[in-house]
C-alpha cells in the first residue's frame, strides 16, 4: 500500500491498483487502455493523494512515471484553480527523503515553489549533493551566485572556495562551464578532464574500410579478438593496435591524428577500466559517426548515424561493471562525405554513475589529477 | 468572421472538428489555405495585437486552435527534457490548462530547432502531441491524458541528433507518425484511441523532417502520401499497404501541398503530379526548377502555386503550366511556411516581420508589414478572424479590433 491508510481500506486498495496499472504499462502502447482508465480514477483524487502519487514513481519505469504525473498535473492544477491547497509538509517529507525517484523529488520541489516560492527557496542549500540532478542545478546556481559577488567584491579566497565547491556538486556543462572560467580568472587550475571522467588512454587500430558505409555492419579483426599483440587486414595492409592518449580537455579521440584525414574508413579503440566494486554504471559517449560499443566482449549498443552533430553525454548507456579489467571496445566509421563540417572522426567517452558523477579507474594514472 | 465553403467542411466535419478551426500542420487541409475572411491587412502592432503572452518553454511548432482555445506545444529545462502542452483561451491569452512531461527519448536537437519541432493535431475531441523526442501524448481538450508513448524507448535508434520535425497527421481515423531518420527509420499507423501500432513500416534510412499529406479519394476514404529523398509513397492509412511510388525523389525539408487533385511535390524544383481519384495511380502534370522551395512548403490558392525560396524570393506560377508569373522579393530568411487566407499571403521570417502580400496584385504587393522583434519559426494558424503565431518565448494573437 503507498500510504492512503486515511482514506479507507477499499479505496485505498482501489488506489493501489489503479497505480499498479500505470505501472504495468510496457512498449509499444500495452497497457495504455486500462492505464488510462486507471489515470482517470487517479485524477479524481483529492490534494493529499499526491504524496502517495509521487511515491508511485519509486521504481516504475518512464511510461508509468509520465501517467502518474499527469495524474499529480491534473490535481495539482484543479485543486489550485479551486482555492484548495497542496500538502507543503507532506510535498516536503517527501523531497527530503532522497531514497526515492529523483525525478518525482524534483516534481514535488516544483508543486512546492509554485505555491511557496520562500519555503522552496529555503529548501534549496541542501540540494548541493542531491541525487537528483535538477535539485542539484539549483543549490550549484545558489552557490555560484554567491561566489560571484564574492569575487565581485574582491574577496578572492572565499569566492575560490565557493567556486571550488560549486564545481565539485555541478554536473551540468553549462554551469560547470561557468564555475571553470570563474576560477581560471582568479587564477586557478582546474582539471575537467578529471571532473568529468573521460578516458584518456586507448589503443587504436585502423583503417579498415567503410565502403558503401557497410563497415558500420562488417565484422573486422578487432571484433573478433581484440589482443593487443594481434595484427589484422586493414585497409592498407597489416594492422596492428597503438597507443593513443588525448590531451584534449574534453577526452576528445581523434583517430584523424594517427591516420590522416580519411573518409569511408572504419577504426577501432580500445581500453581498460578498472573498477573496484561490481557496480552499475553508464558509458557516456559523445560521437557524430557511426559507432558501436562493447563491454567485456558484449556488444552495448551501436548507432549508424553520421554528422548529425555531437555533445558531451549525446548517449547515456547503462552497464553493469565487474571488479577488477573491464574492457571496452568502440568502432567508429567515417563516411564518404567531403564537406567541412564531416571532417570529424572522433569519439569522447566517460564512464560514471546515473547522476553524471564521474567514476574513476582504479589504475587510472596520475596525470589526471583534481584540480590543484 | 468565416466564410464557409463547402470544400472546408466536409474535412473538418468529418472528425469532430469544427469549420474554422486550425486542426493541424498547415490548417485542416494540411495545404496552408484558410477560409478566413476578414484578417487585417495593413498591420499595425497597436491595432492589431489583440494580445501576446509569454510561454513557459521553447518551441517551433504551430499553434492548433478548436473553437475559443489555442493549443502550443513547448519544451524547457536544461536539457529541454520538460515536454509540454499548453491550452489557452482564445479569447483573452489567459491560460486554461498547462500539462508537463518528462521526456523519455533524446531531447538532442540543433540549436535552431527544438524539441517541440513537430505540430500536434487533433480530431476536435483529442489532441496528439508529439516531441522530438519521439514521444507522443494524447490528451482531452481539458488536459486529460489519455494515453502516451515513447517511441524511442520501443525502438531505441530512432532519433535524430539534429532533431525530428514531422508533424502529425490523422488519415483515414489512423493517427500518423512519421519517425524518419538515418538509422531506425519507420512510420506508425496508431489506433487514436489507444495509441497501439496499428501497423509501422520501415522508411528510407535518412533524416526527414517533412510532414504527410491527406488525399480524400473518390470512394471517401484517404489516402496518406509520405514524401522523404526517395519521393512520394502513397499508403492506405487504414494497414500501411502501398498504393504507388513517385521514385524520382523529394525533398526532405519542405513539404508537398495538395489541391484540387493535384500534388505539388518539392522534387527537382517543383513537380506537380495529378492523382488519379481511386488513390492509385499519379500522372505527372509538369515540373519547374523555377519555383524551387526553400524551407517554407509550397503553397497552392486558386489557380496559382507560390513557393518562397531561402533567398527570401516569392514566386508565383500558373498552376496548369508551372510557367512563373512573377517574382515578389520578400525580408527573409523564412523558416516557417505562409499561409494563405481571403487572398493575401503571410509570411514570418525568422526576424520576427510579418509581410502579407496580397494576391490579386498583378505581380504581388506588400500590403502589410509588422516587426513582431522576436525569431519566428512556425507556420501561424488562422482561425475565426485571427492570426496565431509564436516564437521560442511568446505566442501572439492578431486580428482586427472587431475580433477582439
Amino acid at each position: 500500500m503507498l500510504g492512503l491508510a486515511p482514506l479507507g481500506q477499499a479505496a485505498a486498495d482501489e488506489f493501489d491498483k489503479s497505480v499498479a496499472a500505470l505501472r504495468a504499462v510496457g512498449g509499444e502502447g500495452q497497457g495504455n487502455t486500462a492505464a488510462g482508465q486507471a489515470l482517470q480514477r487517479l485524477a479524481k483524487g483529492g490534494a493529499d493523494t499526491l504524496p502517495a502519487l509521487l511515491a508511485g514513481m519509486d521504481g516504475a519505469n518512464l511510461f508509468a512515471a509520465n501517467y502518474l504525473r499527469g495524474a499529480v498535473e491534473v490535481i495539482a492544477g484543479n485543486t489550485l484553480a479551486k482555492g484548495g491547497e497542496l500538502p507543503l509538509v507532506e510535498l516536503g517529507e517527501f523531497l527530503l527523503n532522497r531514497s526515492h525517484d529523483a525525478k518525482s523529488r524534483a516534481l514535488a520541489f516544483e508543486l512546492i515553489a509554485r505555491v511557496d516560492a520562500e519555503a522552496a527557496e529555503q529548501l534549496i542549500p541542501g540540494f548541493l549533493g542531491d541525487p537528483s540532478v535538477d535539485l542539484r542545478r539549483e543549490a550549484v546556481a545558489r552557490l555560484l551566485g554567491q561566489a560571484d559577488g564574492l569575487a565581485k567584491v574582491g574577496n578572492k579566497p572565499a569566492a575560490v572556495l565557493l567556486y571550488r565547491q560549486a564545481l565539485d556538486a555541478a554536473r551540468d556543462l553549462d554551469q560547470i562551464k561557468s564555475i571553470s572560467g570563474a576560477l581560471r580568472e582568479l587564477g586557478r587550475k582546474v582539471n575537467l578532464t578529471r571532473h568529468f571522467g573521460f578516458l584518456v588512454d586507448w589503443q587504436m587500430a585502423g583503417p579498415f574500410h567503410n565502403k558503401d558505409r557497410a563497415g558500420f555492419e562488417s565484422v573486422f579483426g578487432p571484433e573478433k579478438n581484440a589482443e593487443l599483440s594481434a595484427s589484422y587486414d586493414g585497409m592498407d595492409g597489416k594492422v596492428k593496435w597503438q597507443g593513443y592518449s588525448t590531451d584534449d580537455e574534453y577526452g576528445m579521440v581523434d583517430f584523424n591524428k594517427p591516420y590522416g584525414d580519411l573518409k569511408e574508413v572504419t577504426g577501432y579503440a580500445q581500453t581498460e577500466f578498472v573498477s573496484g566494486i561490481n557496480r552499475p554504471a553508464e558509458l557516456r559517449l559523445g560521437c557524430k559517426n557511426a559507432w558501436k560499443i562493447w563491454l567485456n566482449g558484449e556488444l552495448v549498443f551501436g548507432r549508424d548515424e553520421y554528422h548529425r552533430g555531437m555533445r558531451i553525454d549525446q548517449y547515456k548507456l547503462p552497464v553493469q561493471l565487474k571488479k577488477g579489467g573491464n574492457a571496452i571496445l568502440i568502432k567508429a566509421c567515417q563516411n564518404e562525405q567531403v564537406e567541412d563540417w564531416t571532417v570529424q572522426w572522433q569519439f569522447q567517452l566517460r564512464v560514471c554513475d546515473a547522476t553524471g558523477t564521474a567514476i574513476h579507474s582504479a589504475t587510472k594514472k596520475n596525470r589526471e589529477v583534481a584540480a590543484q | 468572421m468565416k466564410k464557409i465553403l463547402l470544400t472546408f467542411t466536409f474535412a473538418a466535419l468529418a472528425n469532430g472538428a469544427a469549420a474554422g478551426d486550425w486542426t493541424g500542420f498547415r490548417g485542416p487541409l494540411g495545404n496552408g489555405v484558410s477560409d478566413e475572411v476578414g484578417l487585417p491587412v495593413a498591420l499595425n502592432a497597436k491595432k492589431h495585437i489583440s494580445w501576446r503572452i509569454d510561454l513557459p518553454g521553447r518551441g517551433l511548432s504551430s499553434p492548433l486552435v478548436v473553437g475559443n482555445r489555442v493549443f502550443v506545444t513547448a519544451s524547457a529545462g536544461t536539457r529541454q527534457d520538460q515536454l509540454q502542452i499548453i491550452c489557452i483561451n482564445a479569447a483573452d491569452g489567459s491560460v486554461i490548462w498547462q500539462r508537463q512531461f518528462w521526456a523519455m527519448g533524446s531531447t538532442m536537437c540543433h540549436n535552431k530547432t527544438s524539441i517541440a519541432a513537430p505540430t500536434p493535431v487533433t480530431d476536435g475531441r483529442l489532441l496528439f502531441a508529439i516531441f522530438s523526442s519521439n514521444d507522443l501524448f494524447c490528451l482531452d481538450l481539458d488536459g486529460n491524458l489519455q494515453w502516451l508513448r515513447g517511441m524511442t524507448l520501443d525502438y531505441p535508434n530512432a532519433r535524430n541528433s539534429l532533431g525530428m520535425a514531422s508533424s502529425l497527421v490523422l488519415a483515414g481515423g489512423v493517427l500518423v507518425a512519421q519517425v524518419e531518420n538515418d538509422s531506425e527509420s519507420f512510420t506508425a499507423g496508431l489506433d487514436k484511441q489507444t495509441g497501439v501500432n496499428l501497423w509501422r513500416a520501415d522508411r528510407p534510412k535518412s533524416a526527414n523532417w517533412t510532414t504527410a499529406t491527406v488525399q480524400k479519394i473518390g470512394s471517401g476514404a484517404e489516402m496518406l502520401l509520405l514524401q522523404s529523398g526517395k519521393g512520394i509513397h502513397a499508403v492506405n492509412p487504414k494497414s500501411g499497404e502501398l498504393a504507388w511510388h513517385y521514385a524520382d525523389g523529394a525533398s526532405t525539408i519542405p513539404s508537398s501541398a495538395l489541391a484540387g487533385g493535384v500534388l505539388y511535390v518539392p522534387s527537382h524544383g517543383l513537380t506537380a503530379l495529378e492523382l488519379a481519384d481511386d488513390g492509385r495511380s499519379f500522372k505527372q502534370k509538369w515540373r519547374s526548377s523555377r519555383l524551387r522551395p526553400g524551407t517554407a512548403s509550397p503553397l497552392v490558392h486558386r489557380d496559382r502555386v507560390y513557393s518562397l525560396n531561402n533567398a527570401g524570393v516569392l514566386t508565383c506560377g500558373d498552376t496548369d503550366s508551372g510557367k512563373r508569373l512573377w517574382q515578389l522579393r520578400l525580408d527573409g530568411p523564412f523558416g516557417g511556411s505562409p499561409v494563405v487566407a481571403d487572398n493575401h499571403l503571410y509570411a514570418f521570417n525568422e526576424e520576427g516581420k510579418a509581410q502579407v502580400v496580397d494576391l490579386s496584385a498583378p505581380e504581388g504587393r506588400i500590403a502589410g508589414e509588422m516587426d513582431l522583434g522576436e525569431m519566428i519559426q512556425c507556420s501561424p494558424a488562422v482561425s475565426n478572424g485571427a492570426l496565431y503565431v509564436r516564437s521560442n518565448g511568446r505566442i501572439w494573437k492578431i486580428a482586427r479590433k472587431t475580433q477582439l
